[in-house]
C-alpha cells in the first residue's frame, strides 16, 4: 500500500513538474486522436448526412454495415491496417507503418463508422422535422445536407466527443500499427499498458490521469455548450 | 409581386381531377376547382375535411395519384413554385437566431449583404420583432414564432402565400396579429390561399370561401354570399354553429 501511495506521490510529480516524456506522450496522443476525429468528421459527417436524408437502394443495408461496424474490434483493425500498411501490403511502399500516420489511420477506420451511424440519426430526426418546410422553400434533398448539419450542430458535438472518446482511449490498433516505439508512436494508452507491465506505475498513473482529466473536461465541456445551446433553443425538441 | 390576372387569363390556381386514395380510401377528389380573384380565399372545412392536403397539392408538396394543378396555367415546376410559399399549421423555425431564419432565405435568393441586412429589419419591423432579431427563433412564443414563419415565407417574394391553419394554437391576442398580417399582404397584392376550420375567421378574413367536406368541395363561391345565404343544407349546418359530421 505504502509503495502505492509513493507511485501516486512521484505520479502527480511528474504531472505538476511538468515532465518532458510525459508531455510529449500526451501532446502526442492528442495530435493522433485529434487528427483522426478530424478526418473521420470529414468522412462521417457527409455519409451520415447522405444516409440520412439520400434515398437508393441499399440504403437500409448500408446503414445496419454501419452501425454494425460501430463495434469493430480494435486489434482486428490493427491487424487488417497492418496488412494493407506491410511492406508487402498493397500500400507498403508508402512505408507509413509505425509512423503516427499508420495510427492516425486506424483510428479513423475505428471512429468513422462511429461519426457517421451518430450523424444519420441526428440528421434523420431533424429531416423529418424539416422535410416539409425545407422542400416549401425550395430547398432540395442535397442542399438539405449543409442546413441540417449546421442545426444538428450541438448533437454533433456530442458524436465528434464519441468519437474522441474511442480515439483516445484506443490500445489494440495503435499498438499492432505503431509498434509502440518510444518517442516516435508512444501515445498514452500504449506506455500505460507497456510501464504497467514493467513496474514502473508512476508514469502508467501519471498518464492514466492525465488521460482520465482529458476526458472528463472534454465531456464537460461539450455539456456545457449542449445545455447553453438547450437553452438557447438550438437543441432538439 | 407578380399580379396573375394582368399576366395572363388563366386562372391564378388551378385544380383538374385531382385525386389522393390511401389504403384503398379517398382521401382527396377535386374535378374542377380555379381560384382567381384578389383573395384571400379560405378553404373552410371540418376536421379531415382534405383542406391541409388540398394546400399541401396546390404548393407542390404532396404528388396526387390523378390529376392537375396549374398556377397561371403553368404546371408546378420548381420556377412556379419558387413563386409560392406556405406557413405551416406549427411554424418549423431553424436551430439559428430570428434574423438568421429571415437571412436563410433572402441568402437563396442571392442578395447582397447589405441588401440583406435593409430587408431583413424591413420584415422584422412589418411583424414586430426587431427587438428579438438575436433572440434564437427556437425561444419564441407561440404567436412570434408564427408571426416569424410568415415573415419568412414574405421573403422569399411569393405571389401566392399558403396558411395552414396558422392560428389553430394560438390565442385571441396572437391570433389578432397573424390575421392583420395575413390582411395587410393581402392589400398589397399578394395572393393568400388560407385553410382554417374556425368559422369566425373565415367571416374575418375571406373575399372567397371554398368548402370542403369528406375530401371533396361541397360549394364555392363569394364569403358574402356563401355566409348570407349557403346553398347546401350541410353548410348551413356548419355555419350555424352545428357539428359536420
Amino acid at each position: 500500500m505504502q509503495d502505492f501511495t509513493q507511485e501516486f506521490t512521484i505520479a502527480l510529480g511528474l504531472i505538476f513538474t511538468g515532465d518532458p516524456e510525459l508531455w510529449a506522450i500526451v501532446l502526442l496522443s492528442l495530435k493522433v486522436s485529434v487528427w483522426a476525429v478530424f478526418i473521420a468528421a470529414l468522412i462521417g459527417m457527409p455519409l451520415g448526412a447522405g444516409l440520412a436524408v439520400g434515398r437508393f437502394p441499399g440504403r437500409r443495408a448500408l446503414i445496419v454495415l454501419i452501425n454494425a461496424l460501430m463495434g469493430l474490434p480494435p486489434v482486428v483493425v490493427g491487424l487488417l491496417v497492418y496488412l494493407m500498411l506491410s511492406r508487402s501490403g498493397p500500400f507498403g511502399v508508402l512505408q507509413l507503418l509505425y509512423t503516427p500516420t499508420a495510427m492516425i489511420i486506424a483510428q479513423v477506420v475505428l471512429v468513422t463508422p462511429i461519426i457517421a451511424a451518430l450523424t444519420r440519426q441526428v440528421v434523420e430526426t431533424l429531416a423529418v422535422e424539416y422535410d416539409e418546410q425545407l422542400r416549401s422553400l425550395g430547398v432540395s434533398r442535397l442542399s438539405s445536407v449543409p442546413v441540417l448539419l449546421w442545426d444538428g450542430r450541438m448533437a454533433l458535438m456530442t458524436a465528434l466527443l464519441a468519437g474522441f472518446g474511442r480515439a483516445i482511449a484506443e490500445v489494440g490498433a495503435v499498438i499492432i500499427v505503431g509498434g509502440n516505439i518510444n518517442h516516435v508512436t508512444r501515445v498514452m494508452t500504449t506506455t500505460i499498458a507497456l510501464e504497467t507491465s514493467k513496474g514502473n506505475l508512476a508514469l502508467a498513473l501519471a498518464l492514466g490521469a492525465v488521460l482520465i482529466a482529458l476526458a472528463v473536461s472534454v465531456t464537460g465541456a461539450v455539456s456545457v455548450l449542449s445545455l447553453r445551446g438547450e437553452r438557447q433553443g438550438l437543441g432538439h425538441a | 409581386m407578380r399580379d396573375f390576372s394582368v399576366m395572363t387569363d388563366h386562372p391564378i390556381l388551378s385544380v383538374r381531377g385531382l385525386s389522393i386514395a390511401r389504403d384503398g380510401k379517398a382521401l382527396l377528389g377535386v374535378d374542377h376547382l380555379d381560384l382567381d380573384g384578389p383573395g384571400p380565399t379560405i378553404i373552410l372545412g371540418p376536421n379531415g375535411a382534405g383542406k391541409s392536403l388540398l394546400l399541401r397539392c396546390l404548393h407542390g408538396l404532396i404528388t396526387p395519384d390523378r390529376g392537375t394543378v396549374t398556377q397561371g396555367g403553368q404546371t408546378l415546376t420548381d420556377q412556379v413554385r419558387a413563386g409560392q410559399a406556405m406557413v405551416f399549421q406549427r411554424p418549423v423555425l431553424l436551430r439559428r437566431s430570428v434574423a438568421g431564419n429571415l437571412d436563410f432565405v433572402l441568402r437563396r435568393r442571392g442578395l447582397s449583404r447589405a441588401a440583406r441586412k435593409t430587408e431583413c429589419e424591413g420584415l422584422l419591423a412589418q411583424g414586430g420583432l426587431e427587438d428579438k432579431a438575436r433572440q434564437s427563433a427556437r425561444s419564441l412564443s407561440g404567436g412570434e414564432a408564427q408571426r416569424l414563419a410568415i415573415l419568412r415565407a414574405l421573403a422569399c417574394k411569393p405571389s401566392v402565400l399558403f396558411l395552414d391553419e396558422p392560428t389553430s394554437a394560438l390565442d385571441p391576442q396572437a391570433t389578432q396579429e397573424i390575421e392583420q398580417m395575413v390582411l395587410r399582404a393581402s392589400d398589397q397584392g399578394l395572393r393568400v390561399v388560407m385553410v382554417t376550420h374556425d368559422i369566425g375567421q373565415a367571416r374575418r378574413l375571406a373575399r372567397d370561401v371554398v368548402m370542403m367536406h369528406g375530401g371533396r368541395v361541397v360549394e364555392q363561391g363569394l364569403a358574402a354570399q356563401m355566409f348570407a345565404a349557403p346553398e347546401n343544407g350541410m353548410i348551413r349546418r356548419f355555419l350555424s354553429g352545428g357539428l359536420m359530421v
